[in-house]
């Protein structure tokens, strides 16, 4: 029982119980100004109907009074009175006393009145008792006569008090109905409430694997509902994001930095000296230049998964840019025993982040040069920049040993380096910041057979691409020419 | 801003006169003494100013220090400093607002940001402010003091220098022709633009970052160093068929043009 109006007393506090009863009291607002209006206009009809049949009677009688004097006039008045009816009248002389009529006197509410009006009275005929409503007015015979003609109005007294009898009620019955619904309402919110503060208390205590249920029906709760769900799986997979950084500091800048603290202590202990103290400085600046590199490349992939980076989007052509940066490897692809081709589409503008894009290149180009070795020596490294349906795309492809298809999946995970490739110095990262910068850019990386050897494809979104109508002429050597 | 002898500000027309490369004849190895710069460390952490303090002095500059941003923007208002080195998260007041208000006042002395933010945007944000270059943490401290001797030079605008000479190499800017001896050199357009960003920085340290940056406007790292050998093939264009080197690496910290020892 105390159960039952604890959770009545939950429901009644709830917004949405305030609410109904909000609208309820304004409903039965409404409805009384309506209902009063009309309850006001049908008595005032009615009083406008008895008002019009008096003064009719009121003509008569004083015509009479002109035609037969005051016996005719008497005579007239005792037959009316004498009808059953609702008319009610009162004839006196000059002196007061009365000479003809079925009212006994002149109703102390209208003496004084020389307009008529509303008075009670005792009929002759109610056995009950019950004083009437009547209303009367005085007509005017001259300073001899003075006569009163009224009605009974008992039975539109009785219609006015049925009609507020029934409004009272059905106020009542209406309120009551309004407000049990209105607790009814907020018990169903409250429930579908309840289960969402559940899962969002078992969220903050550390459980982001739950979801608030839905009820499938559709629905303002439920799209509430779906929204908030998908929200908690975009912070999951932020914190997971989070948890795998802190994972992989652990275990890739960890084992440098106890390598190089390694170093350090090995000098130190180098019975050289000066010497080897000298060597050990440089090589430990060398290992934590490298940590660094590490450290940046993390940063700046995690950096790229929280979200756009808005300031330093430019307008370019991507392949005279791809052109460009792949020139600046060119010598160092050719010093390594390889051949680098490109081959750049013109005038695919893209509205894109031109330094990530650099970076992402430089990866690419890197890590095939890296990789070439693994394959045949004096191997072309391709680079292309190229439209593919309707999107702007950079592929970087090598003759090395390549990934097999089963890998190429994890090849794109952070930290990810095949078996084959521990040999190679780097960090490990460069293909997953590649990725990263995709995603930026609302694209994707493709990772397929160069037949043999490795082809790397960067999708950009369609929406990167602008028609080369949008920009000026944007060749940036413009002006810089040599002999 | 700089000490006369350093002026770069030479035209096609005048009678030539010392260049910088041949002004540094005289100077000690490894050292600018010439350009002896007043440099201002607006940065809070004390042992990070202590140690560029001291580094700067061992470099034949001055340096004042200030710990909080509105300490900083004092002196950097009543003092005459060649360069700024703007730490860009201070105490009162932030990095980026400093150079802000500085920039209000028409001050226009050259700013170097130091961030622990590295990313692309905050190095936009940074040269939107009214910065002049951005070196992100950690940093060497050779890349530090190229970039602060750079800024420290930077004189009259680009425009009004036509020619550059170092020895007896030439570059005119006018009709893009290099030559050396008066023998003509054939540069490729990115050769052309790395020799005359060198000259233009001639007798200063000009590091790998700082050629990637301003010839090629990379701001990303190239994982491998790609600058060694596009340096070495314009070395050979320059440099192999004369006696005298010009073109010096400096180890540990760049390359340098100049006349003189390397």
């Amino acid at each position: 029982m105390t159960a039952l109006v604890e959770r009545v007393a939950k429901a009644a506090s709830t917004t949405a119980f305030g609410l109904s009863a909000a609208a309820v009291a304004f409903f039965l607002f409404a409805a009384a100004i309506v209902v009063g209006f009309l309850f006001w206009q049908t008595n005032n009809l009615l009083t406008h109907q008895v008002l019009g049949v008096l003064t009719a009677e009121a003509r008569i009688l004083s015509s009479e009074m002109k035609v037969g004097g005051q016996a005719k006039l008497a005579e007239t008045v005792g037959a009316m009175s004498r009808l059953q009816g609702a008319g009610l009248y009162y004839l006196a002389d000059d002196s007061g006393a009365k000479i003809a009529g079925n009212l006994n006197r002149i109703p102390p509410e209208l003496t004084d009145d020389p307009h008529g009006g509303v008075f009670s009275y005792q009929p002759a005929g109610d056995s009950t008792g019950a004083s009437h409503l009547a209303v009367a007015i005085p007509v005017d015979l001259g300073p001899d006569n003075r006569l009163i003609v009224g009605r009974d109005i008992e039975d539109q007294r009785a219609f006015a008090d049925s009609i507020r009898l029934a409004f009272l009620l059905g106020f009542g019955v209406l309120s009551v109905l309004g407000l049990l619904g209105g607790l009814a309402v907020s018990r169903l919110i409250l429930n579908r409430m309840d289960a969402i503060t559940a899962t969002s208390r078992s969220i903050m205590e550390g459980d982001l694997a739950q979801r608030i249920p839905t009820s499938g029906r559709g629905g303002e709760l439920d799209a509430l509902a779906q929204n908030l769900n998908q929200m908690l799986d975009r912070i999951e997979g932020l914190m997971n994001g989070l948890r795998e950084v802190s994972d992989n500091i652990a275990h890739d800048l960890k084992t440098p930095l106890n390598r190089l603290r390694n170093a350090a202590e090995a000098a130190l202990r180098d019975p050289r000296g000066a010497e080897a103290y000298r060597e050990g400085l440089e090589r430990t600046i060398e290992k934590s230049d490298e940590l660094i590199k590490t450290f940046n490349a993390l940063l700046l992939i995690a950096r790229l998964e929280a979200g756009p980076l808005e300031e330093s989007v430019e307008t370019f052509d991507l392949g005279s840019f791809v052109e460009d940066v792949a020139e600046l490897y060119t010598p160092a692809t050719e010093e390594a025993g390889f051949a680098l081709s490109i081959e750049a589409e013109k005038d695919v503008f893209v509205r894109a982040n031109r330094q990530l894009i650099g970076q992402a290149v430089a990866n690419l180009i890197d890590n095939a040069i890296k990789y070439s070795r693994g394959g045949e020596p004096g191997s072309t490294i391709t680079v292309r920049a190229y439209r593919d349906a309707g999107r702007p795309a950079i592929s970087v492809g090598d003759h090395g040993p390549g990934i097999s298809a089963g890998d190429r999946e994890r090849a794109l995970k952070r930290f990810v380096r095949l078996e084959a490739s521990r040999t190679q110095p780097g960090t490990g990262l460069g293909l997953s910041l590649v990725a990263a910068v995709a995603r930026l850019h609302h694209g994707e990386v493709r990772l397929t057979d160069n037949h043999p050897g490795l082809k790397v494809i960067v999708l950009l979104s369609a929406k990167c691409l602008i028609a080369p109508a949008d920009t000026g002429p944007s060749d940036v050597r413009a002006g810089i020419a040599a002999q | 801003m700089t000490s006369s002898g350093s002026s770069v500000n030479q035209t096609a027309g005048l009678p030539r006169r010392p260049a910088p490369g041949q002004l540094n004849n005289e100077s000690t190895e490894g050292q600018d003494q010439n350009n002896a710069m007043r440099v201002l460390i607006i940065e809070d952490d004390r042992e990070t100013a202590q140690f560029l303090q001291k580094s700067l002095k061992e470099n034949g500059h001055t340096a004042d220090l200030a710990t909080d941003g509105e300490a900083g923007l004092s002196l950097a208002v009543d003092g005459t400093y060649d360069v700024l080195i703007v730490d860009r998260m201070l105490p009162r007041l932030d990095g980026l607002s400093v150079i802000k208000s500085l920039r209000a006042q028409g001050n226009r002395t050259p700013v170097l940001i130091l961030s622990a933010l590295g990313e692309v945007d905050d190095r936009v944000k940074g040269l939107r402010a009214g910065g002049d270059d951005y070196l992100t943490k950690p940093y060497a401290y050779s890349e530090l003091l190229a970039r602060v001797e750079a800024l420290g030079r930077r004189t009259a605008p680009e425009e009004q220098q036509t020619r550059y000479t170092v020895g007896d190499l030439i570059l005119d800017r006018l009709s893009h022709r290099v030559t050396r001896s008066g023998e003509h050199i054939l540069l490729q357009p990115r050769e052309y633009r790395l020799l005359e960003y060198l000259m233009q920085h001639a007798g200063q340290v000009v590091t790998r970052t700082m050629l990637l940056e301003h010839v090629w406007d990379y701001h990303f790292d190239p994982q491998t160093n790609v600058i060694d050998v596009h340096v070495s093939r314009l070395r050979a264009k320059i440099d192999k068929n004369f006696d005298k080197p010009l073109l010096h690496t400096v180890r540990g910290a760049g390359y340098t043009i100049r006349d003189g020892p390397g």
